[in-house]
This record gives structure tokens, C-alpha cells and sequence, in this order.
């Protein structure tokens, strides 16, 4: 999910940008040379579930799972999905370089906020850890779409139905995220727990 | 999976320095991206495909490269001239279809490929490697180049696993429906790939500190200092800027 080129007004792009510097300044500042590694092969498999097509009905949609990389990485998040967007534009020419910042806030912001919101559901019972995850997977793709419809209201009001449209698309989206994130969860604690932070306390 | 068809290339852009090129993307970029004339428009547009000419890319390959933006422009044309309040232009039934949100249209249309061609004729035809010197170059954090490297890295490799899982779950007779089983195929699927990513990383960090990585990227290419470089930065900043001002006095 992201704005395209072109559409945001000047003060909606530099207060994303501005956003997305100190994000990305505090996410790296909690990254340290023994775990940066761990954030960029994350960063890469972040971009390959982004590839995953799901089908809905007739039609398809492709896996987002900002909100596994959150429940993950917590702040580490925000550099790591700067960085999985800026390798897709570079590569698949999915944007340029002005609507980054407010790209990586719309991915990035719901990721964070999920990961204190949430994390503390995980591994506390089966069903609990897949609620937690299913929240987590849900929130993020919500408030994402609700970052995206705001940063279009604030560029033009005319945009208002639209972002209403937008975010009416997202809903199964939402739920199909919310499906799938809870699941993975439910699989990385029983196969591989050291990968979600909750057991490291 | 990943082409990146426009590396390659011997074009008097090419030989730019990783760093004029980010530096004059941007400026070009955020100017194209703060114009709000469509005349002024029409500018940046030629700019950018005097850019692509400059970089000699070729027609066909920036097409395919511009296929999604298109599909999105197609559904804006459907959207906002119907949503957007103003001007009627013209009325069927409850359908109206208004004179600014034919001219938001335009606006958008012309403005997002200009930035994407910006993006494509000076980013897209360096290598990963040279952008990461480049940013470098410009200060930007250490750690932010080595995600970026490393994550460029290893993204072939993650995309190897994930076919592989793939394949090994069409053997066993997998089809994707829209129904709960598949859902948690494919969750069970992403999870392992970030457990093997994970895994992975680990290794590869293990391997790194046996060769005795010291927490930096050595750059092995080589932009000789070249006069051209300043000039061309120098051009595209003054353009921009004498741009924004002609757009902030017309008014």
C-alpha cells in the first residue's frame, strides 16, 4: 500500500519526510552492529512476502506483513522498511524518491505501534498469541490506511471520498492480514521462539 | 525476479558520480514534486524525458518499468473527476464529472512520471553498490548504507528460498483458494522464510566476524573527478530553482 508520485501537496511530503528521518533515527539507534544483520535479511524477506499473492475471490491481493516485521523488530522496523521501499523503487520502480518519506511512515508508524501494542499478548497462551498476532496483522494495515486517506485529505479535501474508498478497499485486506499474521505468529513460537522478542525477557 | 536493465549502460549520465546524480535527483524531484501549474508541468515532463534521452533508456524497458504507475493513473481518471466538487463539466445522471478533478488529474499524470523518470535515468542506472557509496558520500548514517547493501544482498537469496518452499507445497498438491487452509499455508510459509532470513543472518554474521569485519563497506568503484559533474549539478539546481521561483511570481 502506497501514494504514488505526484499526488501529495509539498507540506504533506515534508512533514512525512521529517517523520520518517527521526523514525528511522531512533530505529537505528537501537540497532547495534551485532543485530544489523539480522534487520537487513529481515528487511529482504519483508520484501519477498511482499510477493506473496493471496487469493481473494476472483481477484488476488499480495501479502503486506508490515505488522510481522513490527512485532519483530519494534523500532528496528522503521529502518528496515525504509529500506525494503527504497529497494522496491529502485527495482521495481514502485516510486520515486519524493514520496518516500511518507511511504515509510505509512508502513513503518502502524508496524511500531503494534509492536508495544501488542507484543505483550504473544506466548501467553495459544489462543492469546493468535489474537495478538491477528490485532497486530489487522491494526497495521487500519491505521495504515487511515495514514494514507489522512495524507491525502491534508493535501486536497476534494480527496475525502476517495480516502474513504480506499480505506472500504483495504478492509479485507485487513482481516486477510490479520488472518495470516496471527497464524505466522502461532508458528514462529512453536518452531523458532528466539525470533520474537517477548522471550527474551 | 530482479532486472535491473538500466546499470548497464555507457551514457554521459552513466559516468556521472554516484553522488551529483542522488543530489540532483532530488532537487529535480522535490521542485517537479511542489509544482502545482500545469504548464510549469509540462516543463519538468520535458526535463525528465531529456533526462531519459541523456541516459539512453530504452523505450520499451521504461514502459514495462512504468506498467503500475499506469494501472494507478487509469484508476484516478476513473475516480477523481467523478468525486472531486467544482466546475461541472459535463453530467449524466447523477455522474458529473468536474473541471478540477480533470485538472488534479492532468496535474498528477504528468508530475508522478516525471519523478519516476527523474528516478529511473539517474538512480535506476547505478548499481546498488554505487548508490551505497554514494549515500555515503552525502552522510547518511553508516548503519542506514549497510542495511540498505546488505538487505539488497541477501533479497535473491530469501527469493530463492521462497520459491523453494513453494514448490515443495505445489508437490504435495497445494492450491491457493479463498479459504482458511490456504491462508495458513501462506503463513506458515512466510514464517519460514523469516525463520530461515533469521537464521541465515546469523550465519552470515558469524562469517563476517571471522573475516574481521570492523563495522564498515569498503566502495571499490572508482569516479575519476570530473568537471562535468560540478556543471551538471550546477545545471540541474539552477533550473530547478529559477522554476520554483517563475511558479512563486506568477501568482
Amino acid at each position: 500500500m502506497h501514494i504514488s508520485e505526484g499526488v501529495l501537496s509539498g507540506p504533506v511530503l515534508a512533514a512525512g519526510a521529517a517523520i520518517a528521518v527521526a523514525g528511522t533515527g531512533i530505529g537505528l539507534k537501537k540497532i547495534d552492529y551485532d543485530h544489523i544483520v539480522h534487520v537487513a535479511i529481515l528487511a529482504s524477506a519483508f520484501f519477498v512476502a511482499s510477493l506473496i499473492h493471496v487469493p481473494i475471490g476472483p481477484a488476488s491481493s499480495h501479502l503486506i506483513l508490515n505488522g510481522i516485521v513490527g512485532l519483530l523488530l519494534g523500532f528496528a522496523a522503521f529502518p528496515a522498511i525504509l529500506t525494503a521501499l527504497l529497494l522496491q523503487s529502485i527495482l521495481f520502480q514502485y516510486g520515486g524518491l519524493t514520496a518516500l518519506g511518507a511511504n515509510a511512515v505509512i508502513m513503518a508508524a502502524p508496524a511500531v505501534l503494534g509492536h508495544y501494542l501488542f507484543l505483550p499478548l504473544l506466548g501467553k497462551s495459544s489462543k492469546f498469541t493468535f489474537v495478538g498476532g491477528f490485532l497486530a496483522g489487522f491494526f497495521s494495515i487500519l491505521v495504515s490506511s487511515l495514514l494514507l486517506g489522512a495524507a491525502l485529505w491534508f493535501t486536497d479535501q476534494n480527496f475525502f471520498k476517495t480516502s474513504l474508498l480506499i480505506i472500504t478497499w483495504n478492509i479485507p485486506i485487513m482481516i486477510i492480514e490479520g488472518i495470516v499474521t496471527g497464524f505466522c505468529v502461532a508458528f514462529l513460537l512453536k518452531v523458532y521462539p528466539e525470533i520474537i522478542p517477548v522471550n527474551k525477557k | 525476479m530482479i532486472e535491473e536493465k538500466f546499470i548497464s549502460g555507457t551514457s554521459f549520465i552513466h559516468s556521472l558520480d554516484p553522488k551529483i546524480r542522488i543530489l540532483s535527483a532530488s532537487v529535480l524531484s522535490i521542485a517537479a514534486a511542489l509544482c502545482d501549474r500545469l504548464d510549469l508541468a509540462v516543463v519538468y515532463f520535458s526535463m525528465s524525458i531529456f533526462l531519459s534521452l541523456l541516459a539512453q533508456l530504452k523505450f520499451s524497458d521504461v514502459m514495462k518499468r512504468l506498467k503500475p504507475l499506469f494501472w494507478f493513473l487509469l484508476m484516478i481518471w476513473i475516480i477523481l473527476p467523478i468525486t472531486f466538487e467544482g466546475n461541472i463539466l459535463y453530467q449524466y445522471s447523477f455522474i458529473k464529472i468536474t473541471s478540477p478533478g480533470i485538472l488534479l488529474c492532468s496535474k498528477i499524470t504528468l508530475k508522478s512520471i516525471t519523478i519516476l523518470l527523474i528516478f529511473t535515468a539517474l538512480i535506476a542506472t547505478m548499481t546498488i553498490a554505487s548508490l551505497g557509496t554514494g549515500l555515503h558520500r552525502l552522510r547518511i548514517p553508516d548503519k542506514m548504507v549497510f542495511l540498505l547493501l546488505m538487505s539488497y544482498r541477501y533479497i535473491a537469496v530469501i527469493e530463492k528460498e521462497y520459491t523453494r518452499l513453494l514448490r515443495a507445497a505445489k508437490f504435495r498438491g497445494f492450491v491457493a483458494r479463498t479459504n482458511l487452509h490456504s491462508y495458513k499455508t501462506f503463513a506458515y510459509l512466510a514464517g519460514m522464510l523469516f525463520v530461515r532470513a533469521s537464521l541465515r543472518a546469523q550465519r552470515v554474521h558469524q562469517a563476517m566476524l571471522c573475516r574481521g569485519f570492523n563495522q564498515k563497506f569498503h566502495s571499490l568503484d572508482v569516479y575519476p573527478p570530473n568537471r562535468l559533474n560540478s556543471i551538471f549539478l550546477l545545471g540541474m539546481v539552477v533550473t530547478s530553482l529559477s522554476l520554483i521561483i517563475l511558479e512563486l511570481i506568477w501568482i
